[in-house]
């Protein structure tokens, strides 16, 4: 494998053919990042144009650069990103709603001028280089030469980015930590009586009291007729899986009746 | 096939991180994009060392990833707290300091 990415020379076939079968099919799968509503496609497109640019470092004679990339980005990263996403909701998808006027158009016109100029600079600078390719240096072997100048050059800089590495982890350990109080039963019995009203001094209403419909989703009747919002979980209640009180409120006409 | 084209690859997808980064609301998806901007300065970065012959090129794309792993674990805990506080990851519901 070692060798095998070593002689790829700067413009052989193989590699063009390996370009152009990729290169368009990251584009789309970023763009398509842009575009898709569920925050977890995203991840999976993302996903996708890694494990592109992964093979392109190891096609570059980037070997270490692409093992990490595979294990590190669309293994380590990817993963702590759908691992947020479940714990924040899967369907959490984008409001379409503008804060700023006009913000979206000019914001996508900006980027274009960005990457326009971007390209144009790009074209003038490198284009028709000779490409000096890395078979010298990585002669000894791409890890090596990489072990090589990490552990002497810059070796400073490792040192500084391992500190790095450990702050972050104990500044996402702070934030990610949150401290449960636990109200004792009197504290919690004192603020029952202590709110606004006593409606609920004996606990909350249970679901479907009253109503002619006693599952869990219909709320609880109060003595005067109308619904209950509290008897009701507030997962439900989040879910919008809540249905209307209304239909199944006891008539006047009704009760006469019984 | 020309070597620069790489970092046409490179300059396309950073761009298309940008217009991400403004345009989406979940932050989620716009720290996604952000990731995306990183990986396209890698890939310039692995490019350049190719062409000048050199392994620094390599080194720093080494040390981009590492720091990007500490920016999503930091940013990550961050986007949960948000979600703690505002029981919301887009953006827009983080405006406290507006009311």
């Amino acid at each position: 494998m070692l060798n095998m990415s070593l002689h790829v020379g700067s413009t052989h076939t193989p590699e063009a053919v390996l370009f152009w079968a990729m290169a368009p099919l990251a584009v789309l799968a970023a763009v398509g990042m842009l575009l898709v509503k569920k925050a977890v496609h995203s991840a999976l497109l993302l996903a996708w144009v890694m494990i592109t640019l992964a093979i392109f470092y190891i096609a570059q004679d980037a070997l270490f650069l692409g093992i990490v990339q595979v294990v590190v980005y669309t293994g380590a990263v990817m993963m702590l990103f759908l691992f947020i996403l479940m714990l924040v909701g899967v369907d959490s998808s984008d409001s379409l709603v503008e804060n700023i006027k006009g913000q979206r158009p000019a914001a996508i016109l900006a980027a274009l001028g960005f990457g326009g100029l971007l390209t144009s600079l790009i074209g003038r600078a490198v284009t028709h280089t000779d490409a000096v390719g890395l078979s010298l240096v990585n002669a000894n072997g791409n890890v090596q030469t990489i072990a090589q100048s990490l552990f002497t050059q810059y070796v400073w800089a490792f040192e500084v980015i391992s500190a790095l590495l450990i702050t972050a982890a104990l500044g996402a350990m702070v934030l990610a930590h949150s401290e449960r109080k636990h109200a004792s039963q009197r504290q919690l019995s004192v603020d029952r009586f202590r709110q606004g009203s006593l409606g609920a001094t004996a606990g909350l209403p249970a679901s479907g009291v009253y109503a002619r419909h006693n599952a869990v989703d219909v709320p609880a009747l109060l003595p005067d007729g109308t619904p209950a919002l509290t008897s009701i979980s507030p997962t439900l209640e989040a879910r919008g899986d809540i249905i209307a009180s209304e239909p199944f409120t006891l008539s006047a006409t009704e009760e006469e009746e019984d | 096939m020309d070597i620069s084209n790489y970092i046409y690859l490179s300059a396309i997808l950073f761009t298309i991180g940008a217009i991400g980064v403004v345009v989406r609301r979940n932050a989620i998806v716009v720290f996604m994009c952000v990731e995306l901007m990183l990986n396209a300065a890698n890939l310039a970065f692995v490019t350049f060392s190719r062409i000048n012959g050199n392994i620094d090129g390599q080194i720093a794309s080494f040390f981009t990833m590492v720091v990007a792993a500490c920016e999503v674990v930091v940013g990550l805990a961050i986007i949960v707290t948000m979600y703690r506080s505002c029981r919301s990851a887009s953006v827009d519901d983080a405006s406290l300091l507006k009311r």
